[in-house]
């Protein structure tokens, strides 16, 4: 379904790089397209909590050394941002970029972009590195409101005051009996990536802890408007 | 519950995070083929199980997913230090160096 889109010779070996967009008719989905982007919304109480997925994003998996000055100057040079700190998250215009090991990171860029992006970062790298897109193996679920943290305290065993959680910090940790990376965006916005194959389960259980705060969820209207931004059938990107 | 500090992260993280995976520093006979039964056999399937202090693996596995090790007291369950893999303890007890000394004979 997807055609090579560049090989290119780096260093020792070639690397055959894909889009991995479905072409043509085949419409992408995201690993909550089943619940439709909507929650129930219980409007009983003023909301204290919103959620949505921000689906089909591209999600590369970065991993070099963090000490070696050639990798960082590379990186900078190819996505306009240094590698971040440990446990800290950078943001260069839609391009995130998230510390998951002290030899790893998650660069997390609208869906259209990764493939162009998995090509930069080759042409900007040498020696001993990987990027390899995950795109299809996680989703983001954007978790905002007074009370997003509360529904976080009830999941997840980590100390999220805000001494211990600055905005822009990263953790990995448990979610439920299941993992997610929480990033802090804002004061009251957390984004979550889960596993492709747990988003279902990590889904429906932040939606029923956030039952006693009131929660807001997509209407059907905004989350098609939300898919349509995304790009449901994405467009090819320029390099 | 331990509270363990893991030395990639370096932060305290919730025992939930972790799983032990058994003995550190096991060092692989540098010839196989020169091994007797006996000592391949002893590489293979011989592990320690004091009462005190013992060095174990562990990996910070819904974390960074990075392997360590900790020194830890199975008596008290007191975690005296965790350190990165290639870093050798700081804290050994006297079976340790019983221990190191046999291996040089
Ligand atoms: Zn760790």
């Amino acid at each position: 379904m997807s055609d090579v889109i560049d090989i290119d010779a780096i260093g020792e070996g070639q690397v055959a790089v894909m889009d991995q967009l479905p072409s043509g008719e085949i419409p992408a989905e995201s690993p909550l397209h089943h619940l439709d982007s909507t929650v129930p919304t219980f409007t009983s109480k003023p909301a204290g909590v919103r959620l949505w997925e921000e689906a089909l994003k591209g999600h590369l998996v970065l991993r070099g050394n963090a000490e070696d000055p050639t990798f960082q100057r590379g990186v900078e040079a190819a996505l306009g941002m240094a590698l971040p700190e440990r446990l800290r998250s950078v943001q260069q215009g839609p391009l995130s970029l998230r510390w998951i090991a002290p030899d790893e990171w998650l660069l997390v860029c609208p869906g259209d972009q990764a493939a162009a992006l998995e090509i930069r970062l080759r042409r900007h790298l040498s020696g001993h590195f990987a990027v390899v897109n995950v795109s299809g193996g996680q989703t983001l679920i954007h978790l905002a409101g007074p009370d997003a943290a509360m529904v976080l305290k009830k999941s997840c065993p980590y100390d999220l005051h805000e001494h211990n959680f600055p905005i822009g910090k990263v953790v990995t940790t448990v979610l439920a009996k299941t993992q997610a990376t929480l990033c802090k965006i804002a004061a009251d916005q957390w984004e979550l990536v889960v596993r492709r194959s747990f988003a279902d389960y990590a889904w429906r259980w932040l939606v029923d802890a956030s039952a006693e705060y009131g929660l807001i969820g997509d209407t059907p209207a905004t989350a098609a408007q939300r898919r349509a931004s995304t790009g449901r059938h994405p467009v090819s990107s320029e390099t | 519950m331990f509270y363990i500090h893991c030395p990639y992260c370096c932060e305290y993280r919730e025992e939930e995070e972790f799983h032990a995976k058994g003995q550190a520093h096991i060092a692989r006979p540098a010839d196989p083929d020169q091994c007797s039964d006996e000592e391949w056999g002893t590489y293979l399937y011989f592990r320690k199980n004091p009462r005190g202090l013992h060095h174990e693996i562990w990996v910070h596995a819904i974390g960074c997913r990075k392997f360590f090790n900790v020194t830890r007291d199975t008596q008290t369950y007191e975690i005296k230090e965790t350190y990165k893999m290639g870093e050798q303890p700081k804290v050994t007890s006297v079976s340790d160096t019983l221990e190191t000394e046999e291996a040089a004979q």
